[in-house]
């Protein structure tokens, strides 16, 4: 075929790249979508309640995810210290995935019901408070500031349309459940649920 | 997967593998009857060479590993490969092969008394890993401490030493328990008694309000920490007479403890960390102190 002809014609180069270059997805990707074994929740799997999603907001908000993954990987030295592996089906209703691939910190995918509450205030406070070692930043503003509950709602009836089951009450009482609280409370509701529906033992 | 998807994955794949093997050949010699590509710019040609051998057989390997690799390991559809490898099954050999090679170092010790394990170096050395993985968030690396997380290492304890004991405490947990005394002593009763809970550690106080905090103690404090205030380790009701403190022994961190109660927890173990692991632990905290 000639050159020219493909190189100098736009509009036939451009469907072409799109052509070549989409094979990789249509084969790899979109099947994904479609696949029963990683779409269906784990069994007693709930979307975040009011709370949660803005804890995790915070969470994504503070960069937490930057230094903490939520990825435990099928390999033994994973499975012993953070417990069972992550399966898809835990994350069908986070949007998007907090799985990350940088660990300055631990692994945080089963983080829920290990530590008490008390525990999670005094190390965000100052972690060195708890663990003298520590390199993770302090976030002493979460005891401060509050939570503005006016847009929860609408976080929740997005969230809907990609397919997370909230319901009509869910999404009228949010703004009532968050309104006014403050943001530390919400971070750790949001922490001591995560993983916690997979219990195995190290 | 369903066998839509499966074909779909299958068909798109051994086209491409197809089409890139044809594209590969097609462009392997050049075309007799030109030399270049046609493009002039400027008067400059380029020319329509060939790719290199190397180049050319570095591809076709490519696609032959392509194959290989389809064929043994799972890539196609639900074809599950000639070796029958999965991730999961990988993982599950690895932990087996562990299990063997592990397994019978913790039966030893499992079945050893845990003042015996607590002697035992190898054994030691073992735990202080598991307690840096599970207990030094809270308890600190060298089981130290700090504030509201108790020193395992110092020989006082709020829920008993023996080595029974402390497992108890390991494997079931403890929550201390202690209400704001505001709501019955208000404040003067709060400072009264926390003047008071200073004179028993031996630590200056204003005598006449520890009189009147005395009086308090004995009715409100004394079901808990003791009428001597030696506490309760069947409350973890600590010591209040030994200066070592869970949250500290200053004046206003006694009338912290005091006027808004305390509530320590410390989370069981045996739901999520196996047996044998906790036997090591309880031995090596154990060991700090004896
Ligand atoms: C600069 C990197 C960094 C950032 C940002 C960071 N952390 Fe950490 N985090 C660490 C390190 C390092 C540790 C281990 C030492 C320690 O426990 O403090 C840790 C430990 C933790 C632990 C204990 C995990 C375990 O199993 O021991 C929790 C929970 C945690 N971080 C939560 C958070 C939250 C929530 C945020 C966001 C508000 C956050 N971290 C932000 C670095 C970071
Ligand atoms: C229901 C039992 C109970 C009663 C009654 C009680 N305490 Fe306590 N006290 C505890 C427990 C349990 C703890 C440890 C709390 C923890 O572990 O978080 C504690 C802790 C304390 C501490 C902190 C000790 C430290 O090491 O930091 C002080 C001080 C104290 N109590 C004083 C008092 C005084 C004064 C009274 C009476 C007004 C009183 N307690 C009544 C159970 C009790
Ligand atoms: C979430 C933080 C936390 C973690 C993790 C934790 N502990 Fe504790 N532990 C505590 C607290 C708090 C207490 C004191 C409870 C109280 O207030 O009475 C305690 C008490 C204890 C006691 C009793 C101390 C005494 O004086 O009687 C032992 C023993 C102990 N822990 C061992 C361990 C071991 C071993 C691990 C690791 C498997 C561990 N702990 C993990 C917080 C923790």
């Amino acid at each position: 075929m000639k050159h020219e002809a493909i190189e100098k014609n736009l509009g036939l180069m451009i469907p072409l790249i799109i052509v070549a270059i989409s094979f990789g997805g249509l084969v790899e990707i979109v099947p994904l979508f479609f696949d029963k074994n990683l779409t269906e929740p784990v069994d007693g799997l709930e979307p975040l309640s009011a709370m949660e999603l803005e804890g995790r907001d915070i969470y994504i908000r503070e960069g937490c995810h930057v230094c903490h993954s939520q990825m435990i990987r099928p390999f033994r030295w994973e499975t012993e210290r953070y417990g069972h592996y992550s399966v898809s089906g835990e994350h069908v209703y986070e949007h998007p995935f907090l799985w990350g691939s940088k660990r300055t910190g631990p692994d945080l995918a089963r983080v829920g019901e290990r530590y008490s509450d008390a525990w999670h205030r005094a190390h965000l406070y100052n972690p060195r408070d708890v663990v003298p070692e520590s390199n993770m930043p302090a976030f002493p503003w979460l005891f401060e500031d509050t939570i503005d509950g006016s847009i929860t709602g609408t976080k929740m009836s997005a969230l809907r349309t990609v397919g997370v089951p909230y319901t009509d009450e869910d999404i009228a009482g949010a703004e009532q459940a968050v309104d006014g609280k403050l943001e530390i409370d919400a971070m750790i509701a949001y922490l001591q649920q995560l993983g916690t529906l997979l219990k195995h033992k190290r | 997967m369903s066998s839509f998807w499966s074909g779909w994955i299958i068909l798109l794949t051994v086209v491409t593998i197809i089409g890139t093997a044809w594209l590969l050949f097609a462009n392997r010699s050049r075309p007799n009857d030109q030399e270049t590509t046609g493009h002039v710019f400027d008067g400059i040609e380029e020319y329509d060479n060939p790719m290199p051998a190397w180049w050319f057989w570095m591809f076709v390997i490519t696609i032959i590993f392509g194959i290989g690799y389809l064929v043994v390991y799972p890539g196609l559809g639900n074809y599950k490969g000639t070796l029958g490898w999965t991730e999961i099954g990988q993982y599950e050999a690895e932990v087996a092969k562990a299990n063997s090679e592990y397994g019978p170092i913790y039966q030893k010790y499992a079945a050893m008394s845990l003042e015996d394990v607590a002697k035992d170096e190898k054994a030691m050395r073992m735990a202080g890993r598991l307690f840096s993985d599970n207990c030094a968030q809270c308890h600190g690396s060298d089981a130290r401490g700090s504030r509201g997380y108790p020193n395992l290492a110092d020989g006082d304890w709020i829920w008993g030493g023996g080595a029974g004991q402390i497992k108890t405490s390991i494997n079931n947990g403890r929550q201390g328990t202690m209400p704001s005394w505001l709501p019955a002593l208000k404040e003067q009763g709060v400072d009264e008694v926390s003047e008071y809970v200073l004179s028993l550690s031996g630590q200056p106080a204003d005598s006449d309000m520890a009189a009147a905090g005395e009086k308090h103690f004995q009715t409100y404090c004394v079901a808990c920490h003791g009428a001597d205030g030696k506490g309760n380790p069947l409350m973890g009701a600590p010591n209040l007479t030994d200066d070592i403190w869970l949250y500290g022994g200053k004046r206003a961190q006694i009338r912290t403890s005091v006027n808004e109660g305390r509530n320590g927890v410390m989370p069981a173990q045996q739901e999520s960390l196996y047996p044998e692991k906790i036997h090591l632990l309880a031995a090596y905290v154990y060991s700090l102190s004896n």
